[in-house]
């Protein structure tokens, strides 16, 4: 397939699948921040929602230090300014789903372009809370149907395994940014802040991953920091793991080269990061430094980034 | 002016090839259309048949607006009109053929050569180029029109990158998802094979030394292009790749395309492209939509570009009025389609009538398309004329002028109720090295605007299903 298609592939599911991310930190944001329990740590709800999609600078930029729920909303959600924000991913979603088109299903295309018709008279001037709600509901709907119009509609070539690609990439930086965001609260050797202040922290990052109830079902256990570090690293059932985006990122590139009748850079790179996620215990990770693991992995995942557009997308 | 009704014709009853339709109407309760038309919005919205209209940013992406009142032709009639076609473009591609090479018609004096030869759409680069059968304008579209029950007149020929045919498939495929009982009622020509039938006409005239399956492209200037909807559709319909400039590059006068396993060699290019932006090398140095080297390529024999390169000199308004005398001196024929009476401004006798006239004709720019640049007299203030006249006798060169003709009117559904509207019909000819194919009608335009000449979409016009159907008893 033409390169351009294949870069556009690549980057319509990572913008889809941050749309989804997106969305799914400023639920567990306003979620927290409806709870009664006073609790803090120098960082407000908002403001780690905002740090969770790495735009935190930008925030500040725009708009100074005061983090609330309306101008953190609106960057996340609408502005503009924010390159990331749901509505320019999904723009940018939008314009490269034209740009391929016939590299998609009528089922995918559709889905983009009416969820892009759909949310985009929305609107960050007097939203409600149910507005609000609404508008997520919905951004979330778009992902899931367009994963799975991908899933049921697709023909299984190259195609299909670059639009993969880009979605696995995506959501292993984002579980290794939301997980490196709260790292210090995970050591289990950390003196307990006590009283339900950690547990907030660590149903946040189960929340913001949507693994909150699969925790339990995995686990049957009440939350544990180690636990909850272990089950989005290194549990390959959980979907949004590293372990599983590194199963599937290697499955894809894979089926590429066998396709292609060759291998070059991304597969290796990205079978030593599975394997060294498969050969590793949290015992280890905590041991070197569960922040230092999370940002060495959130470099070598953009650098796999980069060698997969060097190797196909030129 | 009364003009020819498509289904009343002159009278006030209906013509037999409507007699479904107006059961149809007669049946129908005017809510339940009005919903069906606003469902076809719907539909042709969300699956993104827009276009771009230049100059109008505020509506970047419109729909052209499906009216749900199909227009209707018998076999017998379309069958004069195939052959027309077929004759029209025969003729065209010989007289193509000609122009670059020995220019008999310009020798005979049937032609004037300065408007060969001087058209700005006159390529020189393609002066001896051999291109493989001699096809020039493997795509045409050829806006027909009619005044009464007999005679199709052509008002336009399209031989650069005519466009349209999306809309054909898609108002056939929206018509049949929102009535589906009228279709089995009535045996309606297929148009679905189009794709088809343009993969078979492309791979004909691929480079005699390509493959025995030669790799087809579609080339489109980009996602903001007018037509970009119309491009995606048929290169997906057609399986092929839809590449932009920068997909291709030239190497040793082979084009290629830069796919995920390395460069691949491109036989023919569909390409959706003015000349002047098609290789920056030959034609605009300014360009990035092009492909530097791609003519070098083309006149080497190891590409095909359809349509060639220079077959605007064909389409061009002041050749047109010669099209009869053309089909002539190459086929030997009596043309079947007729042309629009036309005065050519160029002529002292012709502009002193035309100016004398202006209220009553059609004057258009002989390089103008899409309905701009254009004077409709009957519909214009006297200012709007005066002003004309002054653009006119400065340049008389560059325009043409036709009476106003009454084209015929189809039933059409406008706000609470049917009324008829003028149309035209762009059926589309692929001219391949085995043979010329049409499919069965074409797209069928429609001037929304009560008492509106102009059908283009650029200036407030829509589309018909158009269906072509067994002789009634």
């Amino acid at each position: 397939m033409l390169s351009r298609h294949a870069d556009n592939l690549f980057w319509l599911a990572r913008y889809v699948e941050r749309a989804e991310n997106t969305a799914r930190l400023v639920e567990a944001a306003t979620r927290l921040s409806a709870t009664p329990v006073p609790y803090d740590d120098g960082k407000n709800e908002w403001e780690m929602a905002v740090a969770g999609t790495g735009t935190l600078d930008l925030f500040r930029k725009a708009h100074g230090t005061e983090a609330n729920a309306r101008n953190v909303v609106d960057h996340l959600a609408f502005s503009a300014a924010n390159p990331s924000s749901i509505r320019q991913c999904l723009d940018i979603a939008r314009f490269n789903a034209r740009s391929v088109r016939t590299a998609l299903t009528m089922d995918m295309w559709e889905t983009i372009n009416s969820g892009w018709m759909e949310t985009r008279g929305v609107t960050s001037a007097n939203l409600s809370r149910q507005d609000l709600s609404d508008y997520l509901s919905k951004v979330k709907e778009i992902s899931l149907r367009f994963d799975g119009s991908a899933y049921r509609t697709m023909l299984r070539n190259d195609a299909y395994y670059f639009l993969r690609l880009g979605t696995y990439i995506e959501r292993a930086d984002f579980t290794a940014r939301v997980l490196a965001l709260k790292a210090d609260v995970l050591d289990p050797n950390r003196p307990s802040a006590g009283g339900s202040f950690d547990y907030f922290q660590w149903s946040w990052i189960l929340r913001s991953l949507s693994a909150l109830t699969s925790y339990h079902w995995v686990y049957r256990d009440n939350l544990k920091p180690n636990l909850v570090g272990e089950f989005l690293i290194l549990r390959a059932e959980m979907p949004r793991s590293l372990v599983s985006c590194y199963e599937n990122i290697t499955l894809f590139l894979d089926s590429l080269s066998r396709d292609y009748g060759r291998q070059g850079t991304a597969q290796r790179k990205a079978r030593v990061t599975l394997g060294q996620l498969q050969g590793t215990s949290m015992a280890d990770l905590f041991r070197m430094g569960l922040s230092n693991f999370l940002n060495d992995f959130l470099v070598e995942n953009s650098t796999l980034g980069s060698a997969i557009a060097e190797q196909y997308l030129g | 002016m009364a003009a020819f009704d498509e289904m009343y014709g002159m009278g006030d009853t209906a013509r037999p090839a409507y007699r479904t339709i107006k059961s149809w109407l007669d049946q129908s309760d005017p809510e339940n259309l009005k919903r069906r038309q606003k469902e076809a919005e719907f539909l042709f919205r969300r699956v993104g048949i827009t276009f771009a209209v230049y100059g109008d940013a505020e509506a970047e992406e419109r729909i052209i607006p499906f009216d749900i009142v199909p227009r209707v032709l018998t076999s017998s009639e379309w069958g004069t009109l195939h052959k027309g076609l077929v004759q029209r473009v025969t003729a065209l591609n010989r007289f193509l053929t000609d122009v670059y090479s020995g220019g008999d018609i310009v020798r005979a004096g049937i032609v004037p050569e300065d408007l060969v030869y001087q058209n700005p759409s006159f390529r020189p680069e393609m002066v001896g180029v051999k291109l493989p059968h001699n096809i020039y304008t493997q795509i045409a579209g050829i806006d027909v029109i009619r005044t009464d029950d007999k005679d199709f007149y052509v008002l336009e020929d399209n031989a650069r990158t005519p466009s349209g045919v999306s809309y054909m498939l898609e108002n056939r495929d929206v018509q049949m998802r929102l009535f589906p009982d009228l279709f089995a009622e009535t045996r309606i020509q297929p148009v679905e094979n189009y794709p088809d039938e343009l993969l078979a006409t492309l791979k004909s005239v691929a480079p005699l030394t390509s493959p025995s399956e030669p790799t087809v492209v579609l080339m489109t200037p980009g996602p903001l292009n007018s037509a970009y909807y119309e491009h995606s559709f048929l290169a997906d319909k057609l399986g092929v790749e839809l590449v932009e400039g920068r997909d291709l590059f030239v190497m040793d006068q082979i084009v290629y395309m830069r796919t995920t396993r390395g460069p691949k060699r491109v036989d023919v290019i569909y390409r959706r492209i003015d000349d002047d932006f098609l290789d920056p090398m030959v034609f605009r140095p300014d360009s990035v939509l092009g492909v530097p080297g791609l003519i070098s390529a083309y006149r080497a024999g190891n590409v095909t570009l359809a349509n060639a390169v220079g077959t605007g000199v064909a389409d061009d308004k002041a050749i047109y009025t010669y099209m009869p005398e053309i089909v002539k001196f190459y086929l030997g024929e009596e043309p079947i389609l007729k042309n629009v009476p036309t005065w050519r401004c160029r002529e002292p006798d012709a502009l002193k009538y035309v100016l004398e006239h202006l209220g009553e004709l059609v004057v258009k720019e002989v390089q103008g398309s899409g309905g701009y640049g254009m004077l409709v007299g009957p519909k214009s203030t006297k200012e709007q004329i005066d002003a004309f006249r002054d653009k006119l006798k400065a340049h008389p060169d560059n325009f043409i002028a036709q009476p106003t003709l009454a084209l015929s009117t189809s039933p059409t559904f406008v706000g609470e109720g049917i009324a008829p509207r003028h149309v035209d019909l762009r059926p589309f000819v692929l001219s391949g090295a085995d043979k010329v194919r049409i499919v069965p009608g074409g797209l069928t335009r429609v001037a929304l605007k009560e008492g509106s000449l102009v059908v283009n979409s650029s200036q407030g016009g829509g589309t018909k299903d158009t269906w072509i159907i067994e002789d009634p008893e």
